[in-house]
């Protein structure tokens, strides 16, 4: 028998039946159901089990606040803990898992801590579990492992994608109630853009859950008709199935969509949820209420439920959770829930109010001035035990039980600013208080109007207010008539003399917890909230936190506005990690930058590795090498033998301009730039403003105006970006003006004692690069193959005979294919990052790993650069005493004294029968290699007083890696120290 | 004549058109770029020579004018300047002939990628790539904005023609980036 809890009427399609499977069981439910509403349907009340003790456990709610029936949804890669049964749609075959309980939901071993709960009190972490001391590593905290978290996820990759997104409005409008409506009418039929967002996939909030009347509509017809009318309008954006999720600094809203979780699977290329970034010139919180419960013993079992649940299942989802229910309450509100259920022939068989002036009851019995002081039935309720004013005792059965102990206003958007609420002694709850984020007003039972009437009227007014402060007219939308009863409760939070109460359902937090912590002295709220975890748990408390406080409150002996309330912080509710990472996953999680030569690497089975965002070639292995080492080997020495091309685009090139370049250049090097002839180029060093060296490059002079700037490519932008707070902050009264050509020009090295003669067959004969014409250093704009522009350096990084050209990007390609045609007479190959690293330590040239952000210019045997004949960045703290000390660390080289050895970066350096160890160390190593020139291993580093002690022996030394041998210090420079190739 | 050949910023010969729904997605390789700024002191100078070039007076922050030539503003008496590349192949020293020193310029035409949208649905695509609030362009517009963390220019030609200009090197990024939100979106 399926379906026997339906009931008539609701807000589901009934001429479509979907089937869906929960733990074990096959069930059948309708469109427009929820999980929940579909389990209760089938008879269905429990479902799942408790945190701690692993108590049996169903619907407190039929919202979003939902403590305990949270599921493991879906299965396979796109299985999700944690879901909410209670707003998960229903769709045709989805599935669904209970979580925290073994072997089953009904026969839980586990439930066994629920008698050992004397050991599991609130703080129990710092009191139980610690003799004997050696059974924590070994058998406590393994238990505890085992026992904690709260549902499993899948180790498979999550197969869907979530977009990121940005809207912009003149406002927006949080929650599609009667005062989102009437507010997003008002502000729309203004002419102002609208978003209306509301988590729930149907507008109309409470509206949906009850048997209101608006003027001669039912209130639900009159929400869709409403939100129809809205979504027809082109300048209103209706968003259902949106949660906002946070109020961030200036008028930025969060909001999570759920583009297809309500879908067994999203549709191809489309995204499961999307993050949006709202960017909103005012908002109106219209986010409503939320119930809350009343504490009460072993107030926990399947089938009692908050008692606006109750009615929402019976009138929206047309469900009752038994075929007779009671009511507990201490407010007018509660009896509405038996007059609704009464309404569709379900069984009242009482209302217990704890009110001594109670209303009577139509067509059910009314108790007043009494409470609920027990439940009976393990896996589902089946009595209560009821005490009346008198201390008469009662047993009443019954299968669901409303509770209802008022309603707390939804301000937590309000807060997330760090503002707290303020206490409205009318309504006993906090509503919103203090300063607000900017541009939000709040509107309906979120600001503690709780009418239908007073939510239509002040979401309205507040659209006007808006609409007339952007500069608007606002007419008067017709506004139904609706109900207005005025808010009649007298506080009660919850039943003296209980022993298992229960106020935070899903982490297992009860009355007796939250009265320890008061005991040992955790009373501040702050505390009590992390000492007991009430609040803590996947719905942060909103159903729980506010018979905590008031219960603090009383033992306290303090009102409960002065207990106050925690910090309220975004996500309002759980959000997956993989909304808020978007497309930046995987491949996608950082854009990558290409070489103009790129094509043509892959095409050589070049190896790749990252550089930043780029990718560049490593090494080009050949068939036949099967170790990196034979590559770089041969690409090093063929280069050196003859010819090698490298693809150096990626380092920074500026392009600096205007009457004050010159002047600008010697500001921004210590040495010397306004004097370097036209047609020249210059190796140059920048230092920060503490002397520190920061990067180095060779800067080009194509004419008196022009300066062309390289960087290194780690920093291109870095000091793209210093270069041009020079200019405009520090010397804005200077001619000159920047521009980044980094991307412009495709750029490649070519060196060794055959390069010109590669060249010459490329750049175009009017052009003279013989020695005498294009000597070392020398710079000049070019044709080549035939005309096409390209600039040409006589620089090298290798310490060969080198030159590197430029052509515009989108000629590199053909360049590079042209080149190694040319150079195929010579042997030529192309070499990658290992190669160009390898050589340049051969040299003795610095780089980053010199540059290492503690360097000066004198460590790299650059002192004398910096020129005392004019002012630069960096000159004059260069000077302090504590970085020109006689000891100063220099460049120096390093080769191991057994050939065998290596020279690992990171050693430090002793002298011999030192101690290893920080008083005693003498420097280290920067960079190393092994060099196929000199057949070792050789490395350079700083070493103090480096320069005067060529030739010593010192022990180089690196205790976390075992290296402990000796080295030789040498020239830094171990190729060609008189530079007679670079000037061939 | 030089016979070396060029290849696009997605690395193939010719420039790639996808459809998807309403919006076709365009590389386009046949635009020159330069970059002008004015040499101090010589702003209204430049501001004149860039009146004569496109027909128009330059463009304020945050917008794009001229019809065959066309700049937009980058920076304070800063703009990039586009022009047929047929003709405009050498843009740069043609600017720089034209400039008399007023302004510095420098050649921009490889700097970029440029990935044309056109079609019915921009805004939707456009909200989940940037900030920009593409819903209000009217034509005319050109931002500055990061795109899946690429620092772009947007620039609006008409309503349902929208330009994206990104850095060269990065227009495999780009190109996906754009296409996945059309899909996504439509």
């Amino acid at each position: 028998m399926s379906q026997t809890n339906r009931l008539q009427g609701g807000l589901i399609d009934r001429g479509r039946t979907l089937s869906f499977r929960f733990d074990d069981r096959w069930m059948k439910g309708h469109p427009g159901d929820t999980l929940a509403s579909a389990l209760l349907a089938n008879g269905v009340r429990l479902m799942g089990r408790s945190f701690k003790y692993h108590r049996p456990r169903g619907p407190l709610s039929a919202g979003s606040e939902e403590p305990n029936a949270i599921v493991e949804l879906r299965d396979g890669a796109r299985q999700e803990p944690n879901t909410r049964a209670t707003t998960a749609e229903l769709h045709d075959g989805l599935t669904a898992r209970s979580q925290n309980r073994w072997p089953s939901l009904a026969f839980d071993a586990l439930s066994v801590n629920d008698r050992l709960s004397a050991f599991f009190a609130a703080g129990f972490y710092y009191k139980t579990f610690m003799w004997p001391a050696a059974f924590w590593e070994k058998l406590y905290e393994p238990m505890i492992r085992r026992a904690a978290g709260l549902g499993s996820l899948s180790p498979k990759p999550d197969p869907d994608s979530y977009d990121k997104g940005y809207l912009h409005c003149d406002v927006l409008i949080i929650g599609a109630g009667p005062a989102g409506l009437a507010a997003a009418l008002t502000a729309g039929e203004a002419g102002l853009s609208v978003i209306l967002a509301d988590e729930d996939p149907l507008a109309g909030g409470r509206l949906n859950a009850e048997s209101f009347a608006m003027g001669q509509q039912a209130g639900h017809d009159w929400a869709a008709e409403t939100a129809a009318r809205l979504a027809a309008m082109p300048n209103v954006r209706l968003m259902t199935r949106t949660t906002v999720l946070g109020a961030f600094d200036h008028g930025i809203y969060g909001a999570l969509e759920r583009v297809s979780d309500h879908l067994p699977v999203p549709p191809e290329g489309k995204p499961r949820q999307i993050l949006w970034r709202i960017y909103a010139r005012r908002a109106i919180l219209a986010a409503g209420a939320t119930e809350r419960p009343i504490v009460f013993e072993n107030n926990d079992r399947p089938g009692i439920m908050l008692a606006g649940a109750m009615r929402a299942y019976a009138n929206r989802w047309a469900v009752t959770p038994a075929r007779e229910i009671a009511v507990f309450t201490n407010n007018d509100d509660g009896h509405r829930t038996a007059s609704d259920l009464a309404a569709k022939g379900v069984s009242v068989a009482t209302v217990i109010d704890t009110r001594t002036d109670a209303p009577g009851g139509n067509g059910y019995e009314v108790i007043a001035g009494a409470a609920v002081t027990g439940t009976f039935g393990r896996l589902g309720l089946k009595q209560i035990e009821v005490t009346d004013a008198r201390g008469a005792r009662r047993r009443i059965s019954c299968g669901a039980l409303g509770v209802s102990g008022g309603w707390n206003p939804n301000v937590s958007l309000t807060c997330h600013m760090r503002g707290r609420p303020a206490w409205d002694a009318d309504i006993h709850a906090f509503v919103p208080g203090g300063t607000l984020p900017g541009g939000m007003v709040v509107a309906g039972a979120a600001a503690g109007m709780f009418s239908t009437h007073a939510a239509l009227h002040a979401g309205a007014e507040a659209a006007a207010a808006i609409v007339a402060d952007l500069g608007k007219t606002a007419p008067s939308p017709d506004l139904p008539e609706a109900e207005d009863a005025p808010v009649a409760i007298t506080p009660f939070w919850h039943v003296a003399g209980a022993r298992r109460a229960w106020v935070d359902q899903q982490n297992d937090v009860t009355a007796k917890d939250i009265r320890l912590a008061h005991q040992e002295n955790f009373t501040s709220v702050e505390h009590l909230k992390r000492y007991t975890t009430l609040g803590m748990a996947t719905d942060q408390g909103k159903t729980s936190n506010m018979a905590g406080l008031a219960i603090m409150a009383e033992v306290a002996g303090k009102p409960i506005p002065e207990v106050g309330t925690t910090m309220f912080r975004p996500p309002y509710t759980p959000t997956a990690i993989g909304a808020f990472a978007g497309r930046s996953r995987g491949t996608g999680f950082r854009p990558v930058r290409k070489t103009p030569s790129h094509v043509w690497a892959e095409e050589q089975g070049a190896t790749f590795v990252e550089a930043g965002l780029w990718l560049r070639a490593q090494w080009f292995a050949r068939p036949g090498e099967t170790h990196w080492r034979q590559t770089v080997d041969r690409e090093v020495l063929q280069t050196r033998n003859s010819v090698g091309i490298c693809d150096v685009t990626t380092l920074g090139k500026i392009d600096v301009q205007g009457s004050d370049a010159a002047a600008f250049m010697n500001m921004v090097y210590c040495n010397g730039f306004a004097k370097l002839p036209v047609g020249k180029t210059r190796y140059g060093l920048m230092l920060r403003e503490d002397g520190i060296a920061m990067d180095d490059g060779t800067a080009a002079r194509f004419a008196e105006h022009h300066y062309v700037v390289t960087t290194t490519t780690a920093n291109a932008v870095p000091v793209y970006r210093h270069m041009e707070f020079v200019r405009q902050c520090l010397f804005p009264d200077m001619d000159v003006q920047l521009i980044s050509t980094t991307e412009s020009w495709a750029q490649f090295a070519v060196a060794g004692p055959n390069s010109r003669k590669l060249l010459q067959k490329i750049v175009d004969t009017d052009h003279d690069i013989s020695n005498a014409a294009f000597p070392f250093m020398a710079c000049a704009e070019v044709t080549v193959c035939g005309g096409l522009r390209a600039r040409l350096f006589r620089i090298s990084f290798s310490g060969e005979l080198a030159f590197e050209i430029a052509v515009p990007t989108r000629y590199g390609d053909a360049l590079i294919r042209r080149m190694m045609a040319a150079g195929e007479e010579f042997g030529v190959v192309p070499y990658g990052t290992e190669a160009l690293g390898v050589m340049r330590i051969e040299k003795g040239h610095a780089a980053g790993n010199e540059l290492n952000g503690t360097t000066t210019a004198l460590n790299l045997g650059m002192g004398r650069m910096v020129s005392k004949k004019k002012d630069s960045i960096g000159s004059t703290l260069s000077e302090r005493e504590g970085l020109n000390e006689d000891d100063a660390l220099r460049l120096v080289g390093f080769r191991p004294v057994n050939a065998r050895d290596a020279v690992p970066a990171g050693a430090h350096l002793m002298r011999r029968g030192d101690a290893v160890d920080a008083a005693h160390d003498q420097g280290y190593v920067t960079s190393s290699c092994y060099s196929p020139a000199l057949g070792h291993h050789i490395g350079i580093g700083f070493l103090k007083s480096g320069n005067a002690r060529m030739g010593e022996i010192l022990r180089l030394a690196s205790p976390l890696t075992g290296v402990d041998h000796e080295v030789e210090v040498v020239s830094a420079h171990f190729i060609d120290p008189e530079g007679e190739r670079l000037r061939a | 004549m030089h016979d070396l050949e060029p290849i696009t910023p997605l690395g193939a010969a010719a420039p790639r058109t996808e459809i998807h729904g309403p919006v076709t997605l365009t590389e386009v390789t046949d635009r020159a770029l330069a970059s002008v700024a004015a040499r101090l002191g010589r702003e209204k100078e430049t501001a004149a020579l860039l009146a004569d070039l496109i027909g128009e007076a330059p463009p304020a922050p945050a917008r794009l004018s001229g019809t065959t030539l066309t700049a937009f503003w980058t920076g304070p008496d800063q703009w990039m300047i586009e022009a047929p590349l047929d003709s405009h192949e050498d843009l740069a020293e043609q600017l720089v002939a034209a400039a008399g020193g007023a302004m510095s310029v420098t050649g921009q035409t490889d700097a970029w990628c440029r990935f044309d949208l056109t079609g019915d649905g921009l805004p939707d695509v456009f909200e989940r790539l940037c900030p920009a609030d593409t819903r209000a362009f009217a034509g005319g517009e050109a931002l500055r904005t990061a795109i899946d963390h690429m620092g772009c220019f947007l620039l609006c030609r008409a309503a349902g023609h929208l330009t994206v200009l990104g850095p060269r090197s990065s227009a495999g990024s780009l190109h996906h980036a754009l296409l996945t939100a059309i899909r996504s979106a439509h």
